[in-house]
């Protein structure tokens, strides 16, 4: 997938953006490389909006540039840039129907208007809205603005194009659907496409890499799969997926060091309290807090000696909710393989 | 071109906004703010008695001439009827305010709303007119007094020292009629806005709860209203200090201040006096408009 | 939603009210045809029309008339500009007084009529300048900007934020954006505001009697029946046809903020 030899599409260099006293974003370095599927993900507030709205030019950075396939973008207006947005709110023309709104960029680049009919029917096919070229934005459905948004950005074949939480108006049902649609387009059309999310599950879902957000700064960036199994940090730990940390006295008796760790709740097997440790797997006692019947699976806390709570989560193969609810107060064995924890630092 | 000129703003945003703000800032600030400012000053002049000519000097003289009885007369006489004024407004306002935000249904309330709005925009002073019409001795009004053999109610009215008068255009009884009639569109909206913000579920459980529909009114209708009869009053009360068009068209020869300004600045050519005179309303319609903000009208507008 | 019935007594009330409002600019048009030229005699003496052709052939009207109509519309254009720069700025930026604007834009219509109009009066004396067609305007202007002003500003608030990105997003400039995005968005609200401004203008008399010195505005001339009724009829005439030129405007600029709220509700 990386091919270093080719330019990437968006470069940031050393990028900041100041709002007054607030560190919006602070000194950012950052590469998305062309033709990727690439999330930037965080909660509200860490940064990563403000990052997509300086690539589009709604916003220009406090300092450092910000580069588009080498050229710098920083502080062209937003119409002399090959990107286009798709809003999250979609901001659709009221005024105008879906053909002229699909149709928008191309009226301004004054093409010829049956060459224009033309884009927008095939950009109507893409999204599979055919035939509603003269209805209102107002009689659409919210997952049929979404798809008239992405065509009326799509059809100025950008360089790049932005998604703003592009599926947060969405039910779930719509949002799971439009995910792997959203994919599909983008392996179909080839173009790079960068999306800003606070669902750690739609980035996981549908990205080539993420980069994780927070207060300003990038925690990590890699696949799913790496910021999944191998958080960098605490916090991407914390806000990827649920994880449990240990640290402290009882670090040091699993790993030989007090520096903290992440293990994930899946990752770790729940045994009776006289089971043998298999080797190459770590062990520690503990005595079950609670249990959580959810159904597909079970989440059970355990407290192990030294006072940590982990969370543990187990699919209900075999057991039923009267076998898994029994187990409350009962001393347990937890173990896990050596491989499975990360070191997450301080 | 066009586009490069774009770019050129894109960049300066400080820029863009400073060209959108002078306009009408510079506007407002000098033509506006400058006029009132200049105002205050020459309320600190005074006029010569001699050549009546302006005498650019500060002095207090002028304001003094404000206490003096007959000015003094002039605002409790203006005070009052305003005071007056805005009660019977609140009173008048609220049948019509509370159809409105009870129980018309939402078609008949945008043509009812619109009802009250256009007395509100338009014709003001041919609305005074009208009365001219309707108040005169042998007009319509009269006619119906006559019709229903009223004569003597409303000679005894008439009678009162005060606010009776020969007839009721030339009586402050008549002013009063007018003024309400003007200035109730002020009071009718912000009533029925507040109004629409007492949740019917709360007058229903009033009622639920043993409550007899006037003690519904008096305990929960009443309260809530009460921003929007303030807000409204703020209207009414600053509009009824300022006029001077009614108290010359309708009632007797009694000045208002508004009708004192006029004169003063106009006949008199005594500029510092209307000035001073002017400052009367504005700093009453401050206070009132800071005891209206402590008791939440603002948020009723 | 209120399948209740409003009690009879509410209801009627309700009625005289708006009669009360409504009523007696209908006694005025009554009156048009009148044939007593020194009472207001009811019920009428007779019945004639004709006041409407003695008050066409009134050259003073016609002058009254024009110069309350060029004052209107200047005033209204000034207003329309101003009032939709302050919107603008206002809207897309947060600035140190902010608040203020709003506060300044609102006080020559919070302040009673006189005032404005004595301070501009002082103002026009204190600097000697000549009353003009262009004092009118200027006195009328002060408080027109605030009418259009609030309807723009409030539509603006209504339209999505992101609408101007998005069209400048797509390749737009910012005069492409305002052409085919702004203007189109802001139309009827320029329109109702504009159309309130002109009927503000047309019947304002309190500020005009101090910037007007010796012109005749049409409210000036009504004004001056009110105090020493000269001719009654022709004012009569006068006052329905000012009475229907601003009712016009006010009632559409009231229906199309009515409908244009209207389908702000069905998009949610």
């Amino acid at each position: 997938m990386t091919n270093p030899s080719s330019t990437p599409a968006i470069r940031f260099n050393q990028v900041s953006r100041h709002f007054g006293e607030v560190k919006a974003v602070d000194q950012l370095d950052l590469e998305v490389i062309d033709g990727e599927f690439f999330a930037m993900l965080g909660p509200s507030g860490s940064g990563k909006t403000t990052c997509l709205r300086m690539i589009a030019g709604f916003d220009r950075p406090t300092s450092g540039s910000i580069y588009l396939y080498g050229q710098d973008v920083s502080n062209l207006p937003p119409y002399e840039r090959s990107v286009n947005t798709v809003f999250q709110d979609y901001a659709l023309f009221p005024h105008m129907n879906v053909g002229d709104n699909i149709a928008y960029g191309l009226m301004i680049k004054k093409v010829p208007k049956d060459e224009r009919t033309k884009r927008v029917d095939e950009m109507l096919d893409l999204v599979q809205l055919k035939g509603f070229a003269l209805r209102k934005p107002s009689q659409l459905s919210g997952g049929q603005r979404q798809r008239v948004a992405l065509a009326r950005a799509l059809i100025n074949h950008p360089k790049v194009l932005l998604l703003d939480e592009p599926l947060g108006a969405l039910d779930l049902k719509l949002r799971q659907q439009m995910q792997v649609e959203l994919k599909a387009i983008q392996k179909r059309v080839g173009i790079t496409f960068i999306f800003v999310t606070h669902d750690q599950e739609e980035a996981i879902t549908m990205s080539d890499r993420i980069a994780v957000f927070n207060q300003g700064k990038i925690e990590q960036i890699g696949t799913p799969a790496e910021i999944y199994e191998r958080p960098a940090s605490a916090f991407v730990a914390g806000f990827v997926g649920t994880s449990n940390l240990v640290s402290g006295e009882v670090a040091k008796r699993v790993t030989g060091s007090d520096q903290t760790f992440s293990i994930r709740p899946e990752k770790i097997h729940l045994g009776t309290s006289n089971e043998a440790t298999p080797a190459g797997m770590v062990s520690l006692d503990g005595v079950v807090r609670d249990v959580i019947y959810l159904g597909l699976y079970t989440r059970y806390l355990v407290e192990v000696a030294g006072g940590i709570d982990l969370v543990v989560v187990e699919q209900n193969l075999k057991t039923t909710s009267m076998d898994v609810l029994s187990i409350k107060g009962q001393k347990v064995k937890l173990h896990w393989h050596k491989d499975h924890i990360s070191r997450v630092g301080a | 071109m066009l586009t490069r000129l774009s770019t050129y703003f894109y960049q300066r945003p400080r820029l863009v906004l400073f060209l959108f703000l002078a306009p009408p800032l510079l506007y407002l600030l000098v033509v506006y703010l400058g006029s009132l400012f200049l105002l205050l000053i020459n309320s600190f002049y005074s006029i010569d008695d001699f050549t009546g000519l302006i005498i650019r000097e500060f002095t207090l003289k002028t304001y003094a001439q404000i206490f003096e009885p007959a000015n003094r007369e002039i605002f409790a006489r203006t005070a009052s009827m305003a005071f007056v004024v805005t009660i019977a407004s609140a009173i008048i306002s609220f049948p019509l305010a509370y159809y409105i935000a009870k129980y018309a249904s939402p078609r008949l309330k945008t043509w009812l709303l619109i009802g009250v709005t256009i007395p509100l925009w338009s014709s003001y002073l041919v609305r005074v007119y009208s009365w001219k019409l309707i108040l005169a001795q042998e007009g319509i009004l009269s006619w119906f007094i006559r019709l229903f053999g009223l004569e003597g109610v409303l000679q005894w009215l008439l009678s009162f020292e005060g606010i009776g008068g020969s007839s009721l255009a030339l009586s402050p009884i008549g002013m009063f009629i007018v003024f309400v009639y003007i200035w109730l569109p002020y009071m009718i909206i912000p009533v029925q806005t507040a109004l629409e913000r007492v949740p019917n579920s709360l007058i229903e459980a009033s009622g639920d709860l043993g409550a007899k529909p006037l003690q519904t009114f008096r305990t929960v209708i009443l309260p809530m209203a009460f921003p929007g009869v303030i807000a409204g009053s703020i209207f009414t009360f600053s509009l009824t200090l300022g006029d001077f068009i009614i108290p010359l068209a309708i009632g007797n020869s009694k000045f208002f201040i508004g009708q004192a300004v006029y004169s003063y600045q106009g006949t008199a050519g005594n500029i510092p006096l209307a000035a001073a005179m002017t400052m009367g309303p504005v700093v009453i319609m401050i206070i009132y408009l800071l005891i209206a903000r402590r008791l939440g009208a603002f948020d009723a507008l | 939603m209120h399948s209740k019935k409003a009690p009879l007594g509410l209801t009627i009330a309700a009625i005289g009210t708006l009669l009360f409002l409504h009523v007696p600019m209908l006694i005025i048009f009554l009156y048009t045809f009148t044939p007593d030229e020194t009472t207001y005699t009811f019920p009428l003496p007779g019945f004639t029309t004709k006041w409407f052709g003695v008050a066409l052939q009134r050259a003073d009207l016609w002058r009254s008339l024009i110069l309350s109509l060029q004052v209107a519309t200047v005033a209204t254009i000034a207003a329309l500009i101003l009032g939709t720069l302050a919107a603008a700025a206002v809207y897309r930026s947060n600035f140190f007084g902010r608040e203020s604007i709003s506060f300044l834009l609102v006080l020559p219509i919070a302040l009673p009529g006189i005032v404005s109009g004595i301070a501009l009066r002082t103002a026009i004396g204190g600097f000697d300048i000549p009353f003009s067609f262009w004092t009118i305007v200027i006195g009328h202007a002060t408080f027109c900007v605030v009418v259009v002003y609030n309807n723009v500003l409030a539509r603006f608030r209504r339209t999505s934020a992101s609408m101007i990105e998005a069209s400048m997003d797509l390749g737009a400039n910012s005069f492409q954006t305002f052409r085919h995005v702004v203007l189109p968005n802001i139309a009827t609200a320029l329109l109702a505001g504009g159309m309130l401004a002109f009927a503000l203008s047309f019947d304002e008399v309190i500020v005009t009697t101090f910037t007007a010195g010796q012109q005749t505005t049409l409210p000036i001339w009504i004004f001056s029946q009110l105090n020493r009724p000269r001719d009654r009829p022709v004012t009569n005439v006068v006052a329905t046809f000012v009475i229907l030129i601003t009712f016009i405007p006010i009632f559409l600029a009231q229906r199309i903020s009515a409908s244009s709220s209207d389908t702000e509700g069905e998009n949610k």
